[in-house]
């Protein structure tokens, strides 16, 4: 499960000062559900998933990860979370098969069992025709198998994903919703952020809107429609954003 | 702290240095091939240039000397040397290397020298220019036998034995051993090029394992991973301070392999050409391995520093253009103990880079001040382990880390 608490982060910009990036965000994930984090570029999903991951700290508030507080217990949280987004590339001259299995014995496990789940995942993943060749030398859709793969080796209870179809042609990404839909059926705690309302309305059991690092609104799909007397969730977000809209050259 | 997470990162940034082009080249081949062309190839080119400078029969210009005919006759003997006529743009050909020296004997000067009356010869040449050198001396040499005859001459007319003028003689022997003699003659450039070649073997890995990370999209990745963001750093630094001390070891073994090659060539060659003896150096065991032990603290300190710098850059090239002056940084000390008349003092002692350059020229020589030693090799550590302290540090910090 995933628990944020009051997650504020503020960065200083030269330009622009104190820019409060996420501010005051509190919102609950349950295992075996897909929580959609929705909103538009710049919006601080990023900022929010990075912040869950501990790849950053967050400036106020904090978040539980599987009962792991994560400005108390980074190191806990990232062995029990899986992140995956487009900005986490792989290493280019690392075989497929090494950079998986170097995951695999960061999150500290031992060869026998290592083997066997890297054995797992390459022929789930029908990944054994590429598990030799260089990351820099793999296709788009290897590479993002090769994520995948590197997310799952120590099987971790929650799933992170920040924009992982971001830029992908439609085949790599049905790859990558089809991969968020079963950590889901296998019960794991998934949350996503995406700017795309397709993907919103295929995937996710509970949608979070925010809007200028703010939680505007979140419920299941009915619930959102409901809220807003709209059916189409292209509608209910700019319904819900429109009043707290500010053009970036007001900005 | 887990070795065990330290090792796996540095495991993985080893496969994948040895798979880098660019790192192989400036830890393996640079290092190989650099001492062997400097020293046995520029030794062997030198002392090859100078032997046919000197084989070159010079074009030698005479001035007057009509009524000198015994001189004249004496300078046109000379062996490998072409005495041409007087030309009045005798300086332009002098400067313009058609000839490379002119002789100018004063008028009269075979009458003055029978009436015992002293004259001038000049010779005019190109200073600085070897050939002309190279003749002048053949002329002066020449001119010096021929007033040392006369003076033999003129001694013996007044029945005066030779050593009249020459009541005492003065004779200089080297009592210092010829490691010590070479020592000093190439000390500096050894401690100069394994300080060198330190920092241009740390250079490409510490850019690669931090802005290249960052420019490839892997530092968000290694970030998600479990592992601690101190282990992390010191997993890259052992793989830069490997780099740093391969590139050290290869060119100390490639120095101490190269200077034994001149050494053989330059003995062989030293029975024909004397010059060529002088660029021999006596390189032992003992010295080797002791500038390999100070090379160790500035290697971390270079590891450490350079990490430190490039993890500020978000690309690989903006680390480049930051760690490009750093080079000077280091040049510049590592040059001034090669200066004449620098020696190490307890001041410079503690002065990072230069007291390992002064103190390289001392090992190279064979003197080991113990002293000395204790102090540079622990005011290093100490530099190495505060640049390896912020290099931490700056990890931990996400404005570093995330900087856009």
């Amino acid at each position: 499960m995933i628990e944020a608490r009051s997650l504020s982060k503020r960065f200083q910009d030269k330009k622009r000062g104190e820019v409060r990036a996420v501010d005051n965000v509190s919102f609950i994930c349950q295992p075996g559900k897909i929580y959609g984090l929705l909103g538009a570029n710049g919006a601080g999903k990023t900022t929010t998933l990075r912040m869950l991951a501990t790849i950053l700290e967050p400036t106020d508030g904090t978040a539980l990860v599987c009962g792991y507080d994560v400005v108390e217990q980074p190191e806990k949280v990232r062995a029990n979370v899986g992140f995956l987004s487009t900005a986490t590339a792989l290493y280019p001259r690392l075989t497929s098969q090494e950079m998986v299995e170097y995951f695999g014995r960061l999150n500290g496990l031992d060869e026998a069992t290592l083997k066997k789940r890297v054995d797992d995942i390459f022929n789930r993943l029908d990944m054994n025709g590429f598990r030799d060749r260089r990351c820099d030398k793999l296709s788009t859709g290897m590479k993002q198998k090769t994520s995948i793969a590197r997310t799952l080796v120590h099987d971790p209870p929650v799933m992170i994903f920040d924009e992982p179809t971001n830029g992908l042609d439609i085949m790599t990404a049905r790859t990558i919703t089809a991969f968020i839909r079963e950590c889901r059926d296998n019960g794991k705690t998934v949350i996503f952020s995406t700017h795309i309302m397709s993907e919103v309305e295929k995937l996710c059991d509970v949608i979070g809107i925010i809007h200028d690092g703010k939680l505007l609104t979140e419920g299941t799909l009915p619930q959102l429609r409901q809220k807003s007397a709209e059916q189409d969730l292209e509608e209910i977000f700019v319904k819900v954003v429109a009043p707290h809209y500010v053009p970036s050259e007001a900005n | 702290m887990s070795l065990r997470n330290v090792g796996i990162v540095y495991r993985k940034e080893l496969t994948e240095a040895l798979r880098d082009r660019r790192t192989l080249i400036s830890t393996i081949i640079v290092p190989l091939f650099l001492f062997p062309v400097l020293s046995v190839g520029f030794g062997a080119l030198a002392i090859s240039l100078v032997g046919k400078a000197k084989e070159e029969t010079p074009k030698v210009m005479l001035r007057g000397g009509e009524d000198s005919p015994a001189v004249v006759e004496g300078l046109k003997k000379l062996d490998k040397i072409e005495i041409v006529p007087d030309a009045s743009n005798w300086k332009d050909q002098i400067i313009n290397k058609e000839i490379r020296a002119a002789v100018e004997i004063p008028v009269g000067f075979q009458a003055d020298v029978a009436r015992q009356k002293s004259d001038t010869i000049s010779i005019y040449n190109y200073e600085g220019e070897l050939k002309s050198e190279f003749a002048t001396d053949k002329i002066e040499k020449y001119m010096k036998d021929y007033r040392d005859n006369i003076v033999k001459e003129r001694l013996a007319a007044k029945n005066l034995p030779d050593s009249v003028l020459k009541p005492f003689e003065v004779k200089r022997a080297n009592v210092a051993p010829p490691e010590k003699v070479s020592g000093a003659a190439f000390g500096g450039i050894i401690g100069y090029m394994v300080i060198l070649l330190c920092m241009t073997g740390a250079m490409y890995p510490a850019m690669d394992l931090t802005a290249g990370e960052k420019e490839r999209g892997t530092m968000e990745t290694i970030l998600s991973s479990p592992i601690s963001r101190m282990h992390l750093v010191l997993g890259k630094f052992f793989l830069i301070l490997t780099a740093a001390l391969g590139t050290a070891a290869l060119s100390v073994l490639s120095m101490g392999v190269s200077f034994s090659v001149l050494t053989h060539y330059t003995q062989q060659a030293g029975s024909t050409n004397p010059d060529a003896a002088a660029l021999a150096l006596k390189l032992g065991p003992k010295a080797v391995i002791s500038v390999f032990l100070m090379a160790l603290p500035v290697a971390v300190l270079f590891s450490a520093t350079l990490m430190t710098i490039a993890l500020f850059a978000k690309t690989y090239k903006e680390a480049q253009s930051y760690l490009t002056p750093m080079t000077f940084v280091v040049i510049i000390p590592a040059v001034a103990a090669m200066l004449p008349g620098v020696e190490l003092t307890p001041k410079l002692a503690l002065v990072p880079i230069l007291n390992v350059s002064l103190l390289c020229k001392e090992l190279v020589a064979g003197t080991y001040h113990w002293n000395f030693i204790a102090i540079i090799f622990s005011s290093t550590c100490v530099y190495a382990g505060v640049a390896l302290f912020l290099a931490i540090k700056m990890f931990q910090r996400e404005s570093v880390l995330f900087r856009s």
